[in-house]
């Protein structure tokens, strides 16, 4: 009981030491605004998270909720495209040989880089992000995929071969429901390397969203704003890493 | 001619590392409708030739036919038992044997296919867990719908690929029955050959037993144990048994002519040049088996 009592107590132990850790750095650089100027500067925007005020001067989780349906739709053209292509590679080792070096060229190229290719690409602000999500994305989900594929015990292919299933038949009972653990692995991967995209493009675009507001506001010299920023940021990536987290402990529980 | 006919086939592998020869002038005729049990030890090669009789593995050298027609893959009217279950997680009992049932009977509608899947479970006794995954079924449960979904393709040949030696020694016995039972019950003969390391299961399932006698130990590699490090190995003349069915384990044990098949097979498997492991005599001995290879280490 007592155990349980500590082990609820920890986290806000945690908390409340960083919060004197930030407090205390805030005295000693000028421009650092504190965790209470922090809080007098933002409880508008987070008493009142769902009104308008204007263009990009709104309720945090108004701001919020535009981040995420950006992120949202990036994230799934990003597992649209990364799964067939996991599930390709997985199959075949040919396709993996000719692709691997791209794949491995490509990966570690940030959403900065991808974002003025999406401009010339697309002309526009929002389907150059949606781009730039989608392509810094997808990469967990090809790796993780095409993994589960290769995972696939030996037995359940001497079950398809011994039944004589069809091609069909073989992938969709037994390759896609024996992948699914290690795809889902990888849309949680591909989500949070998502978020991580969005702030990078909604900065660079100007477009409304957290990350747009937070460059707006240091613009505006607005400090506290910027920690407002990032506090959501991470509260909302942490949210959205919990719910995939879920999804897939259901996953394999079946 | 016989319905299957093997004739001189040989197998090697070169999986990282040098070359092993596994099979050597292995040839063997069976009638349609017998039952057939290659008992050897482990690492014997077993396996291999039941692979290559399924048509899962293709020999290097010499011929196998089944029904006439040579073997180049899986045999149409072929269903297999595996050790380890080989049941798909994410399906119910029921969809493991449909599975089964959809690939042999496509021309089936759906409603006929469940009907024939929820009968062959009910063969095997498992009527009433016909919903639930091979996760909430206990090993010999499980062995069991391995056995319904490869009855329920109305198969001519059957491969088991040492079913029960997975299983305790109870439930053993009792699949074995089961197992006799549910051959008898089919409405064709199954031509079935089963590879077990067991000379008792066997005695008790088969028309025949071949004993598969693994190679002398190459020159450079006395003492090991290894079949990298052995010739390959060959089948011994055939033992008939031919005792009256159905037949019990209990009854087994003190006849007199299962008394004389059970010496005479591991004399043959034990007089070979190329001993490598003492074989089981009794069901439920894989501890046993591994005690007697410990005691033979130099």
């Amino acid at each position: 009981m007592t155990k349980r009592l500590v082990n609820l107590l920890l986290p806000f132990c945690g908390i409340a030491l960083a919060i004197g850790v930030w407090s205390i750095a805030s005295r000693l650089v000028s421009d650092l605004p504190s965790p209470v100027r922090t809080w007098e500067e933002s409880k508008l925007y987070i008493l009142e998270p769902l009104t308008k005020r204007g263009e990009t001067d709104q309720g945090i989780l108004l701001l919020a909720y535009y981040s995420l349906m950006r992120v949202g739709q990036g994230f799934l053209l990003g597992i649209a495209i990364a799964t067939p292509i996991g599930f390709l590679l997985g199959v075949s080792s040919t396709l993996t040989r000719m692709f691997d070096p791209i794949m491995q060229v490509l990966r570690p190229i940030s959403p900065l880089a991808w974002l003025p290719l999406g401009l010339v690409l697309f002309q526009k602000s929002e389907p150059a992000a949606l781009f730039a999500i989608a392509v810094c994305s997808m990469w967990p989900t090809v790796i993780n995929t095409m993994l589960g594929v290769r995972a696939i015990p030996q037995d359940y292919w001497n079950v398809a071969r011994v039944l004589r299933l069809s091609k069909m038949t073989t992938f969709t009972k037994i390759i896609v429901p024996a992948t699914l653990p290690y795809m889902f692995t990888g849309y949680r991967l591909s989500l949070g390397i998502a978020w991580l995209v969005i702030v990078a493009s909604e900065m660079l675009t100007g477009t409304p969203g957290v990350g747009g507001f937070l460059w707006q506001e240091y613009n505006s010299l607005v400090y506290a704003h910027i920690l407002l920023a990032i506090i959501t940021i991470g509260v909302v990536g942490f949210a959205l890493d919990r719910l995939m987290g879920l999804a897939e402990a259901k996953l394999r529980a079946v | 001619m016989a319905f299957i006919e093997v004739r001189g086939i040989q197998k090697s592998f070169a999986t990282n590392g040098p070359m092993r020869h596994v099979l050597r002038d292995v040839s063997l005729d069976m009638e349609q409708g017998e039952f057939v049990s290659i008992v050897g030890a482990m690492g014997s090669g077993k396996s291999t030739l039941l692979s290559l009789l399924a048509g899962l593995t293709m020999p290097d050298g010499g011929t196998i036919a089944i029904g006439g027609e040579p073997v180049r893959g899986v045999h149409r009217h072929a269903a297999f038992v595996f050790q380890n279950y080989s049941l798909l997680p994410w399906f119910t009992a029921l969809e493991n044997v449909r599975l089964a049932v959809e690939a042999a009977f496509p021309a089936l509608t759906r409603e006929q296919q469940v009907a024939r899947a929820r009968d062959a479970l009910g063969k095997v006794g498992l009527a009433n867990a016909v919903n639930r995954r091979p996760r909430q079924l206990s090993g010999g449960m499980r062995q069991r719908v391995a056995i319904a979904r490869a009855m329920a393709t109305e198969p001519q040949v059957l491969f088991l690929d040492d079913p029960f030696g997975a299983l305790d020694a109870l439930t053993r016995e009792t699949l074995q029955q089961e197992l006799a039972a549910v051959g008898s019950q089919a409405d064709r003969p199954v031509t079935t050959v089963m590879i077990t390391n067991s000379v008792e299961e066997a005695i008790l399932l088969s028309d025949r037993i071949v004993p598969i006698l693994p190679g002398p130990p190459l020159d450079h590699a006395r003492g090991a144990l290894s079949s990298a490090e052995r010739a390959p190995a060959t089948l011994g003349a055939s033992i008939p048994v031919e005792l009256p069915r159905p037949r019990t384990v209990a009854q087994l044990a003190h006849d007199e002519q299962a008394t004389h098949v059970r010496s005479h097979v591991v004399a043959t498997l034990t007089a070979s040049p190329g001993r490598l492991r003492k074989v089981a005599t009794e069901p439920g001995t894989a501890s046993r088996v591994l005690q007697a290879v410990a005691k033979e280490m130099p």
